[in-house]
C-alpha cells in the first residue's frame, strides 16, 4: 500500500464522489421540493450518455455533442414532467415508485432498441487525454481531472443559485414548505418544472462526463441510482449540502474500500479469507455506512427543517 | 331548475374513495379469493390436456409469488411499511435450501425450519434498526439491508458467487421424493398460498391487524392509546419476511437453483409493482396483481424481445389512470353500475 496508490485511489474516490453528487443534487431537489420519488433520475444519466455518443457520431466533436445532449436531456427532463409526472404530486409514494420503474423499463431496453444491447464508447476529446506527473511515479488521466474539476464548479456554482439568486430562494422555501410558497404566490407548478428540468440536466451532463472512461450500456443507470439515493438518504433529502458532503463521503468510502478492504482484512485473518471476504465487504461498506448514520441520526446528516 | 339539477348530477357524484374501494374489497374479499383458489385447483386437471410442463410450472411460479406478495401487502398495505428489499427474504429462503442441498441435505424437515428460521431472524434483525426511520428513510434503508444481502449472496464462491448454486435433487420430505412431480409441488405451493392468504386474513382481522392498521393511520394516537406501535410492526415486518422465506422455499424447489440475482433491488420492486397492480391492501389484489404481472410478462416477451418497451408505459398508464390497481377498477365499476 503504497502513499502513490493511496492518492490515486483518494482522487478516484473523488471523481466518483463529484459524480454521485452531480445525480443526487437534481434527485434530492425533485425529492425535497416536490416530495417525489424519482426512480426514473438514474436512466436519465444512462439517457445523457447515450445521448453524448449519438451526437458525436453525428458531429464528430466532443463539445458541441456535449451542447447538444446538455439541451435534448433538458428537453426530456421537462416533457417527462410535463406528460408523466405533473400528474402524480401529492400522490402516495408507491405510485410514484410503480410509474418511475415503468419508466425505467421503457428506457433500459428502449435504448436496447434504438442503439443495440452491445455497449458504447465514446472517445476522450484530444485535448484532454493522456495524464499529467502529480508527483514522482503518479501519473493520473487528465480527464478523471477535468471530471473532478467540473463536478466541483457545478457544485460551487450551485451553492450560489441555491443560496443568493431569487430562484434558489423560492427552491430552499418549496424544500422547506411547498403549500406556504405556493399559498404566498409563487407559481409553484412553474417552479417544478424548472427544478426536474436541471435537475434531469445534471444527470445527463453526469452520464455525458462519465461517458469516455466507462462502456456506455443499457442499465448503467440502475446501479448509480441506488448510490445517489444513499447519498442523499444520508445527506438528508432536501438539502445540497448534504448532499454535496455525503456524495464525497459516499465516493471515496467506496473506492477505499474497494481497493483495500483485502489488504486491511489479511492483517487479521488469512490470505484466503481475506480475499473471499473483502470484496463483499468493500461492497457493502456503504450500505453499512448508511444503515449506521440512520439508526443515530434517521433523518439524515443534515436534516431541513420543516419536514 | 331541471337544467340546475342536470348540472348538479356530476358533483352528486363523488370520485371513488379509497375508503369506498376498500369496503368494496371487504365485501368481495371473501368470493373473489374463493373464485382464484377454485380455478387454481382445477388447473393441473387442465394442464393434463396441454403439452406437459409449460402451463403447470407458470402457475406454479405465479402462486410462488403470490405467496411472497401477500406477504408484502400485508406490511405495506396494512402497515404503510414500504419494504424496498423483500427479494432479499425470498432469496435467504432459497440459499437455505441450496446451501443444504450442496451438503447433500435434501429433508423438508431441516430445510423448511431452516428457510423460515434465517428468513425471519433477518428480518428481526433488520426490522429492529429499519422501524426507526419512517417514510422515504424506511424505504431506503430497507433497500440497503437487500442490497447487502445480495452481495453476501454475490461472496459466497463455495457456494457459486455470482453465477449462483444448481440444486442436484429436490428436496423430500420424510425421504419421500415429494417435489420431484411437478403437481405435487404445484398443490404444495397452493396449499401454502392459501395457508398464507388465510393466516394473513386473520391477523389482518385480529386485535394485533386492527392495531397495525391503526398505526397505519397514525402512529402518534395509537401510541397514546398506550399500544408500543414498534413492537406490533417488527411482529408484522418478521411474519412477513418468514412467509417469503417459505416463498423462498418454494421458489429454490421449482427453479432447481438459486442465484443472488433472486435478492437484487429490481426484484424487491417488481414485487411491490404485484402488489400495487393488483390493488394495496386487499391481500388477494396481491395474487391477481402477481398473476397480472407474470401472465403479461409471458405473453409480451413471447411476442417481442423488447416487451419491456410495452410493458413501461403500461404501467405508467396504470398509476396515472387507475387508482388502487386492477382491484379498485374492479371496484369502480361495480360502484357506477350500481349508482348508474
Amino acid at each position: 500500500m503504497s502513499l502513490a496508490l493511496l492518492f490515486v485511489q483518494i482522487l478516484n474516490g473523488l471523481q466518483l464522489g463529484v459524480l454521485l453528487f452531480l445525480i443526487a443534487a437534481g434527485l434530492t431537489l425533485v425529492f425535497g421540493v416536490m416530495d417525489f420519488i424519482n426512480l426514473a433520475h438514474g436512466v436519465q444519466y444512462m439517457l445523457g450518455a447515450y445521448l453524448a455518443v449519438a451526437f458525436y457520431t453525428l458531429a464528430g466533436n466532443f463539445f458541441f455533442a456535449l451542447v447538444l445532449a446538455l439541451a435534448t436531456t433538458l428537453a426530456f427532463g421537462l416533457a417527462l414532467e410535463f406528460l408523466v409526472f405533473r400528474r402524480l404530486y401529492g400522490r402516495d409514494h408507491l405510485d410514484h415508485v410503480m410509474a418511475t420503474f415503468g419508466i425505467i423499463l421503457f428506457l433500459n431496453h428502449g435504448v436496447k432498441l434504438a442503439w443495440g444491447a452491445a455497449p458504447l464508447s465514446l472517445p476522450i476529446p484530444d485535448l484532454l487525454s493522456g495524464s499529467v506527473v502529480l508527483m514522482d511515479g503518479l501519473l493520473y488521466p487528465v480527464w478523471r481531472l477535468v471530471i473532478i474539476g467540473s463536478g466541483l464548479a457545478v457544485a460551487a456554482g450551485l451553492y450560489g443559485l441555491v443560496n443568493y439568486t431569487r430562484i434558489g430562494m423560492l427552491v430552499r422555501a418549496g424544500a422547506t414548505n411547498a403549500p406556504l410558497v405556493s399559498a404566498l404566490g409563487v407559481d409553484i407548478r412553474r417552479l417544478f418544472m424548472i427544478v426536474f428540468g436541471f435537475g434531469a440536466m445534471l444527470a445527463g451532463f453526469a452520464g455525458i462526463m462519465i461517458a469516455p472512461i466507462l462502456s456506455v450500456e443499457p442499465g448503467m443507470g440502475d446501479t448509480i441510482l441506488i448510490l445517489a439515493f444513499v447519498v442523499i438518504v444520508i445527506g438528508g433529502i432536501g438539502s445540497i449540502r448534504g448532499a454535496f458532503l455525503a456524495a464525497l463521503i459516499i465516493g471515496l468510502v467506496d473506492t477505499l474500500g474497494r481497493s483495500f478492504a483485502v489488504d486491511i482484512l489479511r492483517l487479521f485473518m488469512g490470505p484466503s479469507p481475506a480475499r473471499t471476504v473483502g470484496p463483499a465487504l468493500a461492497s457493502m461498506l456503504i450500505y453499512v455506512l448508511m444503515a449506521i448514520v440512520l439508526y443515530w441520526r434517521p433523518a439524515g446528516l443534515f436534516p431541513v427543517k420543516g419536514r | 331548475m331541471a337544467t340546475g339539477a342536470g348540472s348538479l348530477r356530476p358533483s352528486a357524484k363523488p370520485a371513488v374513495s379509497a375508503a369506498r374501494i376498500r369496503a368494496a374489497a371487504d365485501k368481495s374479499g371473501i368470493v373473489v379469493p374463493g373464485l382464484i383458489f377454485g380455478v387454481l385447483a382445477g388447473l393441473p386437471v387442465a394442464a393434463l390436456l396441454v403439452p406437459e410442463g409449460y402451463l403447470l410450472d407458470l402457475a406454479t411460479r405465479i402462486m410462488i409469488f403470490s405467496i411472497a406478495a401477500v406477504a408484502l401487502d400485508l406490511v405495506v398495505g396494512y402497515g404503510a411499511l414500504v419494504s424496498f428489499g423483500h427479494a432479499a427474504f425470498i432469496g435467504l429462503g432459497a440459499y437455505a435450501v441450496g446451501i443444504l442441498a450442496a451438503h447433500g441435505i435434501g429433508e423438508t424437515l431441516v430445510s423448511l425450519p431452516l428457510a423460515l428460521a434465517v428468513s425471519m431472524l433477518f428480518a428481526y434483525l433488520t426490522g429492529l434498526v429499519s422501524l426507526r426511520t419512517r417514510g422515504v428513510y424506511f424505504i431506503m434503508i430497507t433497500l440497503a439491508f437487500g442490497q447487502m444481502a445480495f452481495f453476501t449472496a454475490s461472496s459466497l464462491a463455495p457456494y457459486g458467487g455470482d453465477d449462483g448454486l444448481t440444486i442436484a435433487a429436490r428436496n423430500t420430505l420424510l425421504g419421500f421424493a415429494l417435489f420431484k412431480y411437478p403437481r405435487a409441488l404445484y398443490y404444495v405451493a397452493l396449499a401454502c398460498l392459501i395457508g398464507t392468504f388465510f393466516l394473513c386474513r386473520a391477523i389482518v382481522g385480529s386485535r394485533f391487524g386492527r392495531v397495525l392498521r391503526g398505526a397505519r393511520e397514525n402512529p402518534t394516537r395509537m401510541a397514546t392509546l398506550g399500544f408500543e406501535v414498534y413492537r406490533f410492526q417488527l411482529a408484522a415486518y418478521v411474519i412477513s419476511g418468514g412467509l417469503c422465506g417459505l416463498a423462498g422455499f418454494l421458489l429454490a424447489n421449482a427453479a432447481d437453483f438459486v442465484s443472488p440475482a433472486y435478492m437484487s433491488w429490481q426484484r424487491s420492486g417488481e414485487l411491490i409493482i404485484m402488489v400495487l397492480l393488483g390493488g394495496i391492501g386487499t391481500l388477494y389484489g396481491a395474487i391477481i396483481g402477481t398473476a397480472s404481472y407474470l401472465l403479461i410478462e409471458e405473453l409480451l416477451s413471447g411476442l417481442t424481445e423488447y416487451w419491456k418497451v410495452i410493458f413501461g408505459p403500461m404501467l405508467v398508464l396504470v398509476v396515472v389512470f387507475g387508482r388502487g390497481g386492477l382491484v379498485g377498477l374492479l371496484a369502480r365499476v361495480r360502484w357506477r353500475r350500481r349508482h348508474g
